[in-house]
């Protein structure tokens, strides 16, 4: 089947996740060998969410671990297992 | 995103029966997703601390309530979820409606940016702070229904079923809200990424 541009848009998220049926994937295969513009879209899309995952896109405020234990240090602290203290 | 479930399973299992320093172990591996959970709720860095502190002891007082056919990581996040959305609830005070019982809508633009004068972005510019600053701020400013869905998935790499169990949402829709707002950063981010591609093809490639 041969597939819009429009079309093929719908489905570039499944397509990144791999979750379409072979049939359907096989036609988006084929329309992004000749069209640009798709291929674009979806290397731009897949560069967008290799730069979210990048741990330097989302850092942690400076010494939040250290707090975080901190705190939690003084919760282990108190007498008793969580069991117990119900 | 699973170190280990078994090697948890014990953690746990020793945890609850009274070595209780254990816990800054267990949930040592997780302490980003913790924290990055609750931002995508809150949006803001102070209260995303607190809210994360919160959770984790949360879960600390209800660890002898977690079941081992569930995952550590869904089970946290989920005691995370919750925290963020209480306090939103709280500062939002009556205005708030639940997100999730919104319905999709069938309108709305969520086609990408076309383009064509670039394909692969070069590594170097995927280096360039301002994109990263350019991203953070795209994200930011999505609808929060699709903000929260598209950082478990894309952010902290949690599956589609793990997403929609966690946000009480059907499978189906964790789709549509991933798709759209990936649609919708890819639109964000493309005007950006042109400004810093080259006129020329080939000068990413020859550089050395």
């Amino acid at each position: 089947m041969k597939l819009e541009c429009k079309h093929v848009w719908e489905y570039i998220s499944e397509y990144i996740d791999n979750t379409l049926d072979a049939k359907l994937r096989e036609d988006i295969e084929r329309h992004l060998e000749t069209c640009e513009i798709c291929s674009a879209i979806l290397d731009s899309t897949r560069n967008v969410l290799v730069l979210t995952a990048d741990d330097r896109t989302f850092e942690l405020p400076v010494g939040y671990s250290e707090r975080l234990h901190g705190r939690l240090a003084k919760e282990l602290e108190s007498p008793g297992t969580p069991e117990e203290r119900k | 995103m699973q170190p280990n479930s078994t090697r948890e399973g014990e953690l746990i299992a020793r945890i609850i029966g009274g070595e209780k320093e254990l816990f800054h172990e267990l949930v040592r591996p997780y302490e980003r997703m913790v924290y990055l959970t609750v931002f995508s709720i809150l949006k803001n860095e102070t209260d995303a601390e607190d809210a994360a502190q919160e959770a984790v002891i949360n879960a600390y007082r209800h660890l002898d309530s977690f079941r081992a056919e569930s995952k550590f990581s869904t089970w946290l996040t989920t005691i995370a979820i919750n925290e963020g959305r209480k306090r939103l609830r709280r500062a939002k005070g009556a205005t708030f409606e639940s997100i999730d019982e919104q319905e999709e809508d069938k309108g709305g633009d969520y086609t990408p940016a076309p383009l064509t004068d670039w394909r692969e972005i070069p590594q170097n510019v995927l280096e360039r702070k301002e994109l990263r600053e350019a991203l953070r701020k795209a994200i930011a400013e999505l609808p929060d229904k699709y903000r929260q869905v598209f950082i478990l998935r894309d952010l902290e790499g949690f599956s589609t079923e793990d997403t929609a169990q966690m946000l009480g949402i059907s499978i189906a829709t964790v789709k549509v809200r991933l798709h759209r707002a990936r649609m919708m950063l890819q639109k964000r981010l493309v005007p950006f990424l042109k400004t810093m591609a080259p006129k020329r093809r080939g000068f990413f490639g020859s550089a050395p």
